[in-house]
């Protein structure tokens, strides 16, 4: 402590603003894990069936209790909250990159179309497996998905390419969604009856029914995901000021467009193979904790913003649980209802910025 | 065709593979400032662009230090270039401080963290360009002015070798616009760093310019010396003035002349006259004026302005002939001023000339 004390007083301005922005860091890192542990701990506590915390702790670290509670918590609840955390964190996370790629804090996995270009085609292969062998694997559905995203992200860089302009891509985008959209719907319309409960359901977004051959899954490919991602925040860094001065700066621009478009789309095409199509977090979590950070450097940003998205998405879950139990919600709409007008305010904000 | 340090060999540049100038030729040396200059959307930025690699080249060759530069790897490429671009940038919740610390990216390791000795040098280059002060504001609330000092300062941050500034004074008042080149300068002349950089005032241009490039549309018209280039006919044609003119020796521009026979007569000399042909020019009058020694100050403005010049050789008394061809013009205008000339030895012709002007009144 003295050390540091002295060490403070012999630095300049800038180190001290440094020490200011570290110090702001660590604090927001220190909320956002109090937030997860408090809502973790909620999220296993509330429910239909209400557990007591002992008894929570119990069962999870001793693995003891009576039979039912026992179940709830290991096969339903814990699965369900883990989920909700690693694919609102990826989602969260993709929505950063695609930012970051396209330039624009409006871009996202949902508004731009890529989402549902994900559910088209993971409606399509879940219909063609279930007819043929009556299972899918997650694999199939996660490699379906980022089929579908990177089919949807193909057609907004052609957009883009063309006009690159922020309110024609969104449009794009939206209308790519809309097309998907329709395309499932009449798919779904028209699958036998024992598709559609599965697909209903799915299609609207819901973290219900995971199990823990998903979470498995899901924790590994987004876990190899978001190493490779964290490893190129520096060359994000850089891109930030542009593709000239990355360019400048030694990136080599091709190959990292290209990186940031494949992780993109794995991460988002995780989330809709899981739970369907989320809306709005991937563009109101990185907004809300570049806010509160006070930065938008990646090395810092990257890990904030998957823990920011797991938080906020556990939390929707929560209330799309319990809001009006025994009724269960779309996570879409619990996610539009705070995510939405964050977006509405960034968009205001900006205006009034330029 | 070794002995020059960045050289431009028989250079192709354009956009999606579709040449615009071709058969560039240029040498540069070490530490030499480098200047292009000519008409707006002449290709000077696509120059610019294709020999820091962000626009392929479609002939011919960039060498640096004999090595070709489309070989090198972009990391190799940015520890040698750095660049100050015209694109505006936003970026988001960055200090001034995060913006030149970016020029450290070449130094740092896989994922970027700045140690304290690239922190040193992020201190350095804000103190070269004057801008300590800015470090902990952020980049998109500060002035145009600032913004180019800290994109300067990132470039320099970089440690390169040539900086390469596209259009750097756009935007900027007289006081940074100097401050700037001023800051380059002393980079070329003291780190030998090498400068090249497109403006678009010429008159700096023909100040700060070790070499100038002079680039016209299709082609690259002229490159050499300012002194090479600046005649002003060069100039003229460069960028195609039909109205007005452009005096390279001051690197002042002037607007047209108002044609037509004088109405007034301006009796001048030593610089008095000027401040009077600048308000009769502005006022749209024709006028003559005289008797203008050719070395005089007032001249050089006269022969741009004035509808007629009666002139006489430097250090020489004023003859007779040129006192009554004065006369004759002076006759034939409505009107007379008398700027307050200093009459001495040698120019004591103007006397008579001011008692014809008393007469006639």
């Amino acid at each position: 402590m003295k050390k540091r004390k002295e060490a403070l007083q012999g630095a300049t301005d800038f180190h001290y603003e440094n020490f200011l922005r570290r110090s702001r860091y660590t604090s927001v890192f220190l909320v956002l894990l109090a937030a997860f542990c408090v809502i973790t701990v909620l999220n296993i506590n509330t429910g239909n069936v209400d557990i007591s915390i002992p008894k929570i702790l119990k069962i999870i670290f001793l693995r003891e209790g009576n039979k039912m509670e026992y179940n709830i918590i290991w096969k339903i609840r814990l699965p369900r909250i883990l989920m909700a955390a690693i694919l609102g964190g990826a989602l969260s996370l993709s929505g950063f990159l695609l930012q970051t790629f396209f330039e624009n804090p409006i871009a996202g996995p949902f508004v731009l179309g890529i989402s549902s270009g994900a559910k088209m085609v993971v409606a399509l292969t879940m219909i063609y497996f279930l007819g043929r062998f009556q299972v899918v694997s997650s694999y199939t559905l996660i490699i379906a998905a980022f089929i579908g995203s990177l089919i949807a992200t193909g057609f907004i860089l052609l957009v883009s390419r063309r006009i690159n302009h922020m309110a024609t891509l969104l449009v794009a985008g939206i209308m790519i969604g809309y097309i998907c959209s329709a395309v499932t719907d009449f798919v779904v319309t028209f699958a036998e009856d024992s598709d559609i409960v599965n697909l209903h359901g799915w299609s609207q977004g819901s973290f219900s029914g995971m199990n823990w051959s998903n979470v498995k899954v899901a924790a590994v490919v987004i876990g190899v995901t978001i190493l490779i991602t964290f490893f190129m925040s520096k060359p994000i860094g850089a891109y930030q000021l542009g593709e000239a001065y990355a360019q400048s700066m030694g990136v080599n621009i091709r190959f990292f467009r290209i990186m940031l478009i494949l992780t993109s789309s794995v991460l988002s095409a995780c989330v809709t193979a899981f739970a369907g199509p989320i809306s709005f977090v991937g563009i109101a979590v990185p907004y809300l904790v570049k806010r509160s950070l006070g930065t938008s450097r990646p090395l810092i940003v990257i890990p904030a913003t998957f823990l920011g998205g797991g938080v906020f998405c556990m939390m929707c879950d929560l209330i799309a649980r319990m809001a009006f139990a025994p009724l269960e919600l779309n996570i879409s709409t619990v996610t539009s209802i705070f995510g939405a007008p964050v977006v509405i305010f960034m968009m205001l904000h900006r205006k009034k910025g330029n | 065709m070794g002995e020059y340090y960045f050289h431009l060999d028989q250079l192709t540049v354009g956009y999606n593979g579709k040449p615009l100038i071709d058969q560039i030729q240029v040498g540069i040396h070490k530490g030499e400032i480098v200047t292009l200059i000519g008409p707006n959307g002449s290709g000077k930025s696509t120059i610019l662009k294709s020999i820091t690699r962000q626009l392929k080249i479609l002939g011919g060759k960039v060498l640096y230090e004999e090595n070709d530069l489309h070989k090198l790897s972009y990391k190799e490429l940015s520890t040698r270039i750095a660049v100050v671009l015209t694109e505006r940038m936003r970026p988001e919740l960055m200090t001034c401080h995060d913006i030149v610390a970016t020029g450290r990216y070449p130094y740092t390791g896989r994922l970027g963290i700045l140690s304290r000795e690239d922190e040193n040098k992020v201190d350095e280059a804000m103190r070269i360009v004057h801008a300590e002060e800015l470090g902990s504001r952020d980049f998109n609330a500060i002035s145009d002015g600032q913004r180019q000092r800290v994109l300067l300062a990132r470039a320099i941050c970089q440690e390169p070798e040539i900086i390469v500034l596209d259009e750097p004074t756009s935007f900027l008042d007289i006081r940074h616009k100097l401050e700037l080149l001023s800051i380059l300068r002393s980079m070329a002349k003291e780190k030998g760093i090498t400068v090249i950089m497109s403006l678009h005032e010429i008159d700096l241009a023909q100040k700060i310019a070790d070499q100038i490039l002079c680039v016209k549309g299709d082609h690259v018209c002229y490159y050499g010396t300012p002194e090479q280039i600046f005649e002003e006919q060069t100039i003229r044609e460069l960028y195609g003035i039909e109205n007005g003119f452009y005096d390279p020796r001051f690197g002042s521009i002037e607007l047209p002349k108002v044609e037509g026979e004088p109405e007034v007569f301006v009796i001048a000399g030593c610089g008095r006259g000027i401040p009077i042909y600048r308000k009769l020019q502005k006022d749209n009058i024709p006028f003559a004026t005289g008797i203008l020694y050719t070395n005089d100050v007032d001249y050089q403005l006269a022969r741009l302005l004035a509808a007629r010049v009666i002139t006489e050789e430097p250090f020489c008394q004023i003859t007779q002939e040129h006192l009554r061809e004065a006369i004759k013009v002076m006759e034939n205008c409505k009107k007379v001023i008398c700027a307050d000339v200093p009459i001495g030895e040698c120019n004591k012709g103007l006397e008579e000339l001011i008692r014809a002007a008393k007469k006639r009144m």
